[in-house]
């Protein structure tokens, strides 16, 4: 029995994809028309009852939560692929930290620029200028933090590669590719450095590839 | 002195949902304060601990760590035998229900529940001028979460199953402020199942000695 997953087109599918591929876990995908409003459809969200992607089948167990799956199959295949939470419990509790980091303030204003800048033409809705320039502050002041803490680490959580990264790839692609703000990463040093080691991951690459971003 | 440290104010919501945490885990712990209305969170000693300049700050021994729900997760698995030892899960499909519980409190609940806890209960206090849109649009988005729980809570005791866990531990803080600080109470009491969740967490021992905390730490 594979795990299915739902909505491969968007961002936070790609983190799960992501993570398995890294695990070495076989998987299938089902899409999910976000477009068409499948989400919002009563067969959609006796999955997930919050109407968003991604959701998880493995046999008879569903799970939902991008960040919370990742978290139970890095633990359940810990003897198999690529080990992402660190090797100690304190080495895991930093992961743990910038995973939350990630979640509440990397991701939020990347979300609100892709969907200002990204998703409002295709939907015919008028882009909220001022949220694109509040998002733009917001990155940037998240990344100066990031530069920081990049010029003393290699990767987040250390010197080893983590959950914590791969958690930024799915939006810090939209964020380098798709946004027209891949100025915000090339004009920090260290980050630039960290984004092009985590995104040229074969794991990575495959999922951009396989499974291409809707927008 | 306890190895455990948690610097910020006990009655910040991130802080107190350590707090909790530790009292449930049974785990030592001291309170450093951190002055925000003097913008000590904005100094560089302070901005050495947490770049972002949030609270809180936890410290185990060597290890310093912040986000509340990391340092829950952290905490739980470091204290595994102790206190509530089902706090985080007995095995990995409860842990995962956890998480998944746990990361719907800071990706659903926590934004409009916040924004409203802060229009409502802090803006007047810091005499700051109330947005109407902001509370109405929050309101709205905080309706529809707790209809999903309504939902849930029709199916199971607490949110990742029959047990009091992290996950529902993780709603206190915002919760609290909003059902006690402001009239906004019947968004949880007018809902049966919410309404009953909500009583039988909020009365926990643990919950209680944060709100002691809150009168009486320094």
């Amino acid at each position: 029995m594979v795990v299915k997953v739902y909505g491969p087109a968007y961002g936070c599918p790609k983190r799960v994809l992501v993570c398995l591929i890294e695990k070495q876990i076989e998987f299938e995908t089902v899409d999910v028309d976000l477009i068409k409003g499948e989400h919002k459809e009563p067969d959609f969200l006796k999955l997930q009852p919050f109407g968003v992607v991604p959701v998880i089948q493995d046999g008879d167990y569903t799970l939902y939560e991008s960040r919370a799956i990742i978290r139970y199959y890095a633990e359940k295949y810990r003897e198999q692929g690529t080990e992402l939470l660190g090797k100690t419990i304190e080495e895991r509790g930093v992961v743990e930290q910038w995973l939350e980091v990630e979640a509440h303030n990397f991701q939020p204003p990347i979300y609100n620029l892709v969907m200002n800048v990204l998703f409002a033409p295709i939907q015919g809705v008028p882009s909220d200028t001022k949220a694109v320039q509040e998002s733009d502050e917001k990155i940037a002041k998240v990344l100066d933090i990031y530069e920081e803490r990049l010029s003393k680490a290699k990767y987040l959580a250390g010197d080893f590669f983590s959950l914590a990264d791969l958690s930024h790839l799915p939006f810090g692609h939209y964020l380098v590719n798709q946004t027209g703000r891949g100025n915000l990463v090339r004009e920090r040093k260290h980050v630039s450095a960290w984004w092009d080691n985590i995104s040229n991951r074969p794991s990575w690459k495959k999922v951009v590839h396989e499974y291409k971003y809707i927008v | 002195m306890a190895a455990v440290k948690v610097y910020g104010p006990t009655l910040s919501t991130a802080v107190s949902r350590v707090l909790a945490c530790l009292i449930e885990k049974d785990v030592q712990f001291e309170v450093i304060p951190v002055d925000m209305s003097k913008g000590e969170h904005k100094r560089p000693e302070f901005l050495s601990l947490q770049p972002f300049g949030q609270v809180p700050v936890f410290q185990d021994g060597n290890i310093s760590l912040f986000e509340s729900r990391a340092i829950c997760r952290y905490v739980c698995e470091k204290y595994a035998e102790r206190g509530n030892k089902g706090l985080y899960g007995t095995d990995p499909l409860a842990k995962a229900s956890i998480d998944q519980w746990v990361e719907a409190e800071g990706q659903s609940f926590n934004p409009p529940s916040s924004a409203l806890v802060f229009q409502l209960a802090f803006a007047p206090r810091m005499k700051l001028k109330q947005d109407q849109g902001v509370i109405r649009q929050n309101e709205e988005k905080l309706a529809k979460v707790l209809d999903v729980y309504e939902k849930r809570l029709s199916q199971t005791r607490f949110l990742a199953g029959d047990d009091f866990s992290l996950a529902d531990l993780s709603h206190l803080p915002n919760a609290h402020y909003l059902v006690t600080g402001t009239d906004r109470a019947p968004l949880f009491t007018q809902r049966d199942n919410v309404s009953r969740w909500w009583n039988d967490i909020s009365t926990r021992q643990s919950w209680n000695e944060v709100l002691h905390l809150h009168k009486t730490a320094y």
